[in-house]
């Protein structure tokens, strides 16, 4: 490069690659589809979402909505229903640490141990996926009935009072949260511990530090990133989840994402849904914004 | 001695694959080793055993009198300085070098991090991560991780494979000059033959999991014990020929390709008919006429079918009348002119520095190096 442009001389261009210039538009090209795709299906609804939750709460679908800038509907939806906002949050943040309790050990197992069974595992964790995530919820509601072997087995062993029950409480919805949500905790847990360098357990091990000191020190560092990314992919569906709490619940474990879905569809409380949603997604951010600034991954990243 | 570190009747099998095939070892405390041989050799198994990597099928591995063979590695007065280093990359430097300490419980390490850091010139490096180095500085680093711990014995698996070769031939010294200072053990596995030789006291050659020959370099280089050494550490023209027990005197007298020869008793280690005499391409002679090859000396005739210019000498292949090409290594002191190829040369010895090795049967002339593929 240096060579041929002491070769021309002192033209000024000489600096600038003569192909590339023809070329500048490329990746936006490139970017075009995906961001009209953006624009369309996000930003737009988002925006009107944004609208929708300043309407005028007295309006109805018969009489009309009033655009009135009503930034009331957000302290009256949030009165209205901090408890299922907190519901949420425990239920999730629970569901999402057994999840990392179940998952880490499995993402260990199936990155480092497997041998050639890897492959076939990784398809086990996927496999749901294959059928309706309603229909695997339904099917908990089956395995969890009162009159179920599962209860009838706890029941016996006295780990269940005789007329205890496992439906239609918060066990059941947070043990519908950590099944569903698994896969996406164990994937990213896969992904990082996969590239863990087994020389570097190696090496803690010739350094002094046991088995539960290597884990500490070593493995469960540097697989930080997998930690976050998996937590993350499971507290923030988990937080928004109706579907369990609606089919292996009653409304004493509705979350706030069985609110939104009455005030959307049941209520047609329009101007208080939207206020819900954009209140839950500011939490989520919230949330997520302190974890991965406490977590520290950046330094790990 | 108290602190020696002893293998005895070690086995090491992978299913049906033998790495390591009964190996009985001592290494004196304070000593500079080299496990030397080819990959697939089983040199660095055998040194994963001792660091506890690799638990051996059979045999006992002992250090200072205690049996450590199965011991957990961390729970072995050993450390290992790994080929890929395996430094934590999401720990400083510093926190690298202090890791061993903080597992034993030392509490202040600070001083004692420091001093390691500056015995491998690092002074000021300590708040950096692994990545930002360059490789050499992260073999130092690897280095200075495992010796903070002062071992009985420190394992080094091809520290040096990684770096350049100007790099390798700095680093060798340098390891050279810690150990002199530190005093401690060094077990060092190399398939670099100069590398084992420049730095070590002792030098133990591999091949197939069994150690073909162990001796100080000078001793092993000038007195192979097996074809396979005097190949594989430097160069040696091997003649087929058969007389290996036909003493007169103080001498052997062998015959090779139709002509006779004579090699002293104590250079021999043939223990049957069948023999290679062997000399070393250094040892040999390039002289123009048969009067000059000096008195005492032994010689034959051949024809230069190859002459390369290396700097420090001329390395010339010469075909015998029997059609195998010797080698031979002419310093370029200035005193001799150059051959050019199609000369013919009387090639001369002195029968002190050959030596002569049991042969198998049918086994025939072998004067090329083993060819050992640089890292």
């Amino acid at each position: 490069m240096s060579v041929a442009a002491i070769g021309a001389g002192t033209g000024s261009k000489q600096n600038e690659p003569p192909q590339k210039t023809g070329r500048a538009w490329l990746p936006y090209l490139l970017l075009l589809p995906a961001g009209l795709w953006l624009l369309l299906f996000f930003a737009l609804p988002l925006v009107q979402l944004g609208a929708t939750s300043l309407y005028d709460p007295t309006g109805s679908l018969s009489t009309g909505y009033a655009m009135t800038w009503s930034f009331g509907n957000y302290p009256e939806a949030l009165d209205a229903y901090k408890w299922h906002f907190l519901r949420s949050l425990g239920y999730a943040a629970v569901a999402t640490a057994i999840c990392l309790l179940l998952g880490y050990p499995l993402a260990y197992a199936i990155a480092h141990r497997a041998g050639r069974w890897k492959n076939v595992l990784l398809v086990g964790v996927i496999a749901p996926f294959f059928t309706s995530f309603l229909i695997r919820t339904l099917a908990w509601k089956t395995i969890l009935s009162d009159n179920g072997p599962l209860v009838e087995a706890l029941r016996t062993l006295h780990l269940l009072g005789a007329d205890g029950r496992l439906l239609a409480t918060p066990t059941a919805v947070i043990m519908g949260l950590v099944y569903n949500f698994l896969p996406f905790m164990v994937l990213p847990l896969y992904a990082s511990l996969e590239r863990l360098d087994q020389r570097l357990l190696e090496a803690a091990g010739d350094l002094y530090a046991g088995p539960v000191s290597t884990f500490w020190k070593v493995t469960l560092p540097l697989s930080m990133p997998g930690v976050v990314a998996g937590t993350l992919l499971t507290f923030i569906p988990a937080t928004g989840d109706y579907i369990n709490a609606e089919l292996l619940g009653t409304p004493r474990e509705y979350m706030i994402g069985n609110v939104i879905d009455s005030a959307f569809l049941v209520r047609l409380d329009y101007p208080q849904a939207a206020a819900l949603s954009f209140l839950l997604m500011a939490v989520v951010l919230l949330v997520v914004f302190v974890y991965v600034r406490r977590s520290g991954t950046e330094e790990i990243l | 001695m108290s602190g020696d570190l002893r293998l005895t009747n070690v086995t090491k099998s992978f299913g049906p694959f033998t790495a390591v095939d009964d190996l009985t070892l001592t290494v004196p405390q304070g000593a500079f080793f080299a496990l030397l041989g080819a990959s697939g050799c089983g040199k660095t198994t055998t040194l994963r055993m001792v660091a506890g990597l690799e638990e051996p099928s059979a045999g006992q591995v002992t250090l200072g009198g205690t049996d450590i063979t199965r011991l957990r590695p961390y729970q072995r007065p050993v450390n290992t300085v790994f080929q890929s280093y395996a430094l934590f990359p999401h720990l400083s430097i510093t926190e690298n070098v202090a890791f061993g300490l903080r597992r034993k419980g030392v509490k202040n390490v600070a001083p004692q991090v420091e001093q390691m850091l500056s015995l491998v010139q690092l002074d000021d490096f300590g708040g950096r991560r692994p990545h930002q180095l360059s490789g050499g500085q992260q073999q130092r680093v690897a280095l200075a991780r495992a010796l903070i711990n002062h071992p009985q014995v420190l394992l080094l698996d091809e520290p040096l494979g990684a770096l350049d070769l100007k790099l390798r031939r700095q680093m060798q010294i340098e390891l050279k000059r810690i150990q002199t200072e530190v005093g401690i053990t060094f077990v060092h596995v190399t398939h670099d033959q100069e590398e084992a030789m420049t730095m070590a006291d002792t030098v133990a050659v591999m091949n197939d999991g069994r150690i073909e020959q162990l001796g100080a370099p000078a001793e092993i280089y000038e007195f192979p014990a097996t074809p396979f050494v005097a190949n594989f550490l430097g160069q040696s023209n091997l003649l087929a020929g058969t007389g290996g027990l036909a003493r007169s005197g103080d001498d052997l007298s062998i015959t090779a390709h139709g002509s006779r020869f004579t090699v002293p008793a104590a250079r021999s280690r043939a223990t049957g008919d069948k023999i290679y005499l062997g000399v070393r391409p250094e040892k040999l002679h390039l002289v123009t006429s048969e009067a000059d090859v000096p008195s005492g000396f032994q010689h034959l005739t051949g024809t230069v079918t190859d002459s390369s210019y290396v700097g420090v000498s001329t390395q010339y292949l010469v075909r015998t009348a029997w059609d195998t090409e010797l080698s031979v290594f002419a310093p370029n002191s200035g005193l001799g002119g150059s051959l050019p190829p199609g000369a013919e040369v009387t090639v001369a010895w002195n029968p002190a520095h050959a030596f002569l090795l049991d042969r198998l049967d049918g086994a025939g002339d072998a004067t090329h190096a083993l060819v050992e593929e640089r890292a």
